[in-house]
């Protein structure tokens, strides 16, 4: 079975429709899987639901889904330094379901892991726990939190080898394992495809069996959100 | 005096320092964006203390050096940093579940009002600010000591150490602590009052009691 295609396009070919869900990998602009959003927002696919724990910025990332209005709701923990967002949120035209982030991790982690629902403290006496069962183990309370089980899901790795088999890089890993193993069908982009046999079993983050499909995303221009340095002391 | 007047509480760096004196040795800690990001400035020296970030890591350098900055390393700021020989990597459902299963010992985090009974608000305010709670709603009902490090008075003079909260919750009957520019708060438990355990130099009790709507011990 071939996993490799040999574009973004062609990798999500027969998978979009409207209305579908989505999950998508990335924390701010690291590790966010970018051909493959560029390739979801020029099918013109629409109406879309996405689980992401941000929503990109003005015109990076998830940012350029909403631009062109393609998403009807976010299921996201932080949506600041994104102006368009916020004008579609407010105007009504965007809905959002507010997730803290590690529920959001666990709701991606559980859908994929055949877990319809499991109990948290996140958010108890909050407004995220509205309308959700509330259920008392050994004396304390407990909210019940939906699995997300996902149309697709889309993320980006380091390296991986021809068989699907993927590493991650640093902080870049976020999100992107448990959204891969949301969706029915897992879509990764990496930096690097090495043939089978080169990566070590034993450092392999995410196995083969949640990669359906994957393209060779490089060369990337990765974003930096907010770059600070030290200086070196003067010897 | 003039000069008096201007010295009088702690600044945002000597905030940080007063929250870096409940860090002991061993403990992982998480610190918020802002003010509590400071307190990693102030880890005293031969403590061991790993600061965890909920992005995915454990073991937090500083900043790096302008030729060392990789995009793939930031902490949950988005800023960019360095790793120590010690850090780890893993996912964000791994990292919430360190957090969310009590194995991070502190946490410090800013706000925009704390309750007497210890709820703490800090994600939004209706119809204004739509940021959203990222992990600090995780962090309060996870973590076993939670610190907040708030100017005690907003821009405007109203209190923020308050009766019953304003704003949407971050989190229920939760904060141990409370470190603002004036003094420290502390109750040693969930069903305790607040205690005003220390007052910044040149503050007064009166002062902190003028400045206070919460209700709490001296």
């Amino acid at each position: 079975m071939q996993k490799i295609y040999s574009s973004a396009e062609d990798a999500l070919e027969g998978l979009l429709f409207d209305g579908m869900t989505i999950a998508a990998g990335g924390f701010g602009l690291c590790g966010i899987p970018e051909r493959l959003i560029d390739a979801i927002q020029a099918s013109g696919v629409k109406d879309l639901t996405i689980a992401s724990n941000n929503a990109g910025i003005d015109n990076e990332g998830l940012g350029k889904l909403l631009r062109t209005k393609q998403v009807s709701k976010m299921i996201s923990s932080y949506v600041g330094e994104n102006k368009e967002f916020e004008r579609q949120f407010l105007a009504g035209e965007l809905e959002v379901e507010f997730t803290p982030q590690g529920t959001l991790a666990e709701r991606l982690r559980a859908g994929g892991a055949g877990i319809p629902g499991f109990y948290t403290k996140t958010g108890v006496g909050t407004q995220v726990a509205e309308g959700k069962e509330v259920k008392s183990f050994d004396g304390e309370d407990y909210i019940l939190e939906r699995g997300i089980r996902a149309d697709v899901s889309v993320v980006k790795g380091w390296k991986a080898d021809e068989s699907g088999n993927l590493v991650f890089r640093k902080t870049a890993r976020n999100f992107n394992q448990p959204a891969a193993t949301s969706g029915k069908v897992c879509v990764a982009e990496v930096e690097e495809i090495v043939p089978v046999g080169s990566l070590d079993p034993d450092s392999i983050h995410l196995p083969s069996i949640y990669v359906k499909r994957m393209i060779l995303g490089a060369p990337y221009d990765k974003k930096i959100e907010f770059r600070t340095v030290r200086q070196r002391e003067a010897a | 005096m003039a000069t008096a007047v201007e010295t009088k509480g702690w600044t945002r760096d000597q905030m940080a320092a007063r929250a870096a004196k409940e860090l002991r040795d061993g403990y992982y800690v998480n610190l918020g964006i802002g003010i509590p990001t400071l307190v990693a400035n102030n880890i005293p020296e031969g403590m061991t203390v790993t600061l965890q970030s909920e992005n995915g890591m454990l073991g937090i350098g500083p900043f790096p050096y302008e030729d060392q900055v990789d995009p793939d390393l930031i902490n949950a700021g988005k800023q960019t940093i360095s790793e120590l020989p010690s850090s780890s990597y893993f996912d964000s459902a791994a990292s919430f579940a360190m957090i969310r299963g009590g194995h991070i010992d502190l946490t410090v985090l800013g706000a925009m009002e704390v309750s007497e009974k210890g709820d703490i608000a800090n994600w939004m305010i209706p119809g204004k600010m739509i940021k959203g709670m990222g992990g600090a709603m995780d962090l309060v009902a996870g973590v076993k000591k939670i610190i907040v490090v708030m100017e005690h008075n907003a821009k405007s003079g109203d209190p923020k150490f308050i009766p019953q909260c304003t704003l949407p919750l971050t989190g229920k009957n939760v904060v141990d602590m409370i470190i603002t520019d004036l003094a420290v708060f502390h109750r040693p438990d969930h069903d305790s009052p607040f205690k005003l355990i220390e007052l910044a130099p040149g503050v007064t009790a009166e002062e902190v009691r003028g400045k206070t709507t919460a209700n709490y011990v001296e």
